[in-house]
């Protein structure tokens, strides 16, 4: 597998001084050409600032994102973003969202009229594969979470994206219609040959979409482990009850609240519920 | 008795919070405060209880601005300052939109303009009718000048909070398609903040018409705000009723145009 992004000595730090918060610290990391790696880990681990830096979005205070040995900077139309939500536009129908970027001039420079004719073929292949031509001249809003979602995911699909940067793209979804886009975005990825970085805080949704799961702790931001998924290429939802599966999840699950510093106060719990029997004794 | 109680509860059920309320009621609850003050103010006025001069009743209202209308110019008061109005405030559109699009959009913008605005917009614009007879004249200028001091300074900041309040996914979505600057105002910001901008325009559409009778308090010899001060030297209450209730009833119309170009240029806000 050749190596298609590679994060070296990524650090980012926001604000300065006695309140700066290192979000990043030494990161480094490979992803693999057609890769599915999915990132997991406590909140303020810095997973979404990772994925925005390898989008752009954000810059590193030092280090360095190579996208094909290339050092990136700033945004590019070889890595498409989808976001949890309020990414769509909804004074555009369904359509004309998925064609955004065909009125951009960086995906125009340099097409020519078959480029044109075949584009629109692109979005028409787009709207049959995500499963919205009933849809096609709806707005936005018209939609449920997980229409709105297939759209998005469309839209970023269209001008042939090497990378994919998911940010908890399925986070807002009821638990049946996730389990009906993990198969979809699975599909597509094999379809579409796309490199995916996917980032959630479900490990189970981690699990089972990813060929890797990186679990990165919180203050300071850092990877603190990877673990290689063990399941069939073709997934379905069955496996997710499988011994090994379950094992997987619990061993993750575990580091992750390791990593949290955060745990259940069972004194609390225990005081709680002796101040309330003594308060119905008193009655 | 349970036919009694059943009134008790549909009477109850019309005042759950937030509650949903049938077209028909609402219009009847619509009827009813509107009637409420003008039966009270024909009451007041039929009562004796106030001298005629102070308190005329309705009808003597509606009679005068009958003979308004037909001996003394009503339709060029009332063209005149619908005129003074849209001018100012057209005026304050066409420069206040670009600059709180700015101001929204660029920080270095917003520091170099948005204090300087909130610090002026507290200078009370009637307090300007000296200098700007002194620097504009007292022609048509100068009233259209007194209702663009009132109403500029507020539209830039409800400007650039509109601008402001496009989700910032929206904007990121189009930086990751690989959208321009330029492109990301003229085809995100502009489009996102359009329907707010609408609201923006109404709402100070209404500043501009009560901004009317002071513009015309400088040198002028006709429109409904001079009428109304005019009316004042010569006792005549009614027209100043008159010319009150005809500046509201002009005010309602503007408004309900503006919301009917809302409904009709933003369908998709109002598909469900």
């Amino acid at each position: 597998m050749t190596t298609k992004i590679s994060i070296q000595a990524a650090h980012k730090t926001f604000g300065s001084g006695e309140k700066a918060i290192v979000a990043l610290q030494e990161v480094n990391l490979e992803i693999g050409s057609n890769e599915f790696v999915t990132f997991v880990g406590a909140s303020g681990c810095g997973k979404s600032t990772l994925l925005r830096c390898i989008g752009g979005l954000e810059s590193l205070s030092s280090g360095s994102i190579k996208v094909d040995g290339e050092t990136i900077n700033g945004p590019g139309v070889d890595r498409a973003m989808v976001f949890q939500h309020y990414s769509l536009y909804p004074w555009l129908t369904v359509t004309e969202n998925i064609k955004f970027s065909r009125q951009l001039r960086a995906g125009r420079e340099d097409l020519t009229s078959s480029d044109v004719e075949a584009a629109s073929g692109r979005a028409d292949a787009l709207i049959n594969l995500m499963g919205l031509n009933h849809v096609r001249d709806a707005y936005p809003n018209q939609l449920s979470g997980g229409m709105q979602q297939r759209v998005a995911i469309a839209r970023a699909l269209l001008p042939r994206p090497q990378i994919l940067l998911m940010d908890e793209p399925f986070g807002a979804l009821d638990a049946q219609t996730r389990e009906v886009m993990h198969d979809m975005i699975l599909h597509v990825s094999k379809l579409e040959k796309t490199t995916i970085v996917f980032v959630t805080h479900d490990v189970e949704e981690a699990i089972y979409l990813g060929q890797r799961v990186v679990v990165m702790a919180p203050r300071p931001g850092r990877v603190d482990s990877i673990y290689q998924v063990d399941l069939p290429e073709q997934r379905d939802q069955d496996m997710k009850l499988a011994p090994g599966f379950l094992q997987q999840k619990k061993a993750i699950l575990t580091r992750i609240r390791e990593t949290a510093g955060m745990h259940t106060d069972y004194e609390l719990l225990e005081r709680m519920t002796q101040q309330a029997a003594q308060q119905n004794d008193m009655q | 008795m349970s036919s009694r109680n059943k009134i008790l509860a549909s009477w109850d059920s019309l005042w759950v919070i937030r509650g949903e309320l049938s077209r028909r009621t609402y219009i009847m609850f619509a009827l009813f405060g509107m009637l409420v003050p003008l039966a009270a103010w024909w009451g007041v006025s039929v009562s004796g209880w106030m001298d005629k001069v102070f308190m005329p009743g309705p009808m003597e209202v509606v009679s005068r601005a009958y003979t308004w209308f037909m001996d003394d110019e009503l339709s060029h008061d009332i063209w005149i300052s619908t005129y003074r109005v849209m001018a100012g405030f057209a005026l304050s559109a066409v420069l206040a939109i670009p600059i709180g699009l700015m101001i929204g959009t660029y920080r270095p913008v917003q520091a170099m303009l948005e204090p300087l605005t909130d610090f002026i917009r507290y200078m009370p614009a009637v307090a300007f009718i000296p200098l700007v007879m002194l620097w504009v004249g007292i022609d048509e200028s100068s009233k259209i000048a007194i209702i663009f001091i009132g109403t500029f300074f507020q539209m830039v900041l409800m400007v650039a909070e509109d601008v402001r309040r496009v989700p910032i996914t929206q904007i990121e979505a189009a930086q990751t398609m690989g959208a321009s600057r330029g492109e990301i105002v003229s085809l995100v910001i502009v489009p996102s903040a359009k329907p707010a901008l609408l609201d923006t325009l109404r709402v100070t559409m209404g500043w501009a018409w009560t901004y009317l009778v002071v513009a015309e308090l400088v040198a002028a010899n006709s429109g409904l705000g001079y009428s109304i001060l005019r009316a004042q030297r010569f006792m005549q209450t009614d027209k100043i009723f008159a010319g009150i209730i005809l500046i509201g009833l002009i005010g309602l119309t503007i408004d309900q145009l503006f919301r009917w170009l809302h409904r009709r240029n933003f369908p998709w806000m109002y598909k469900k």
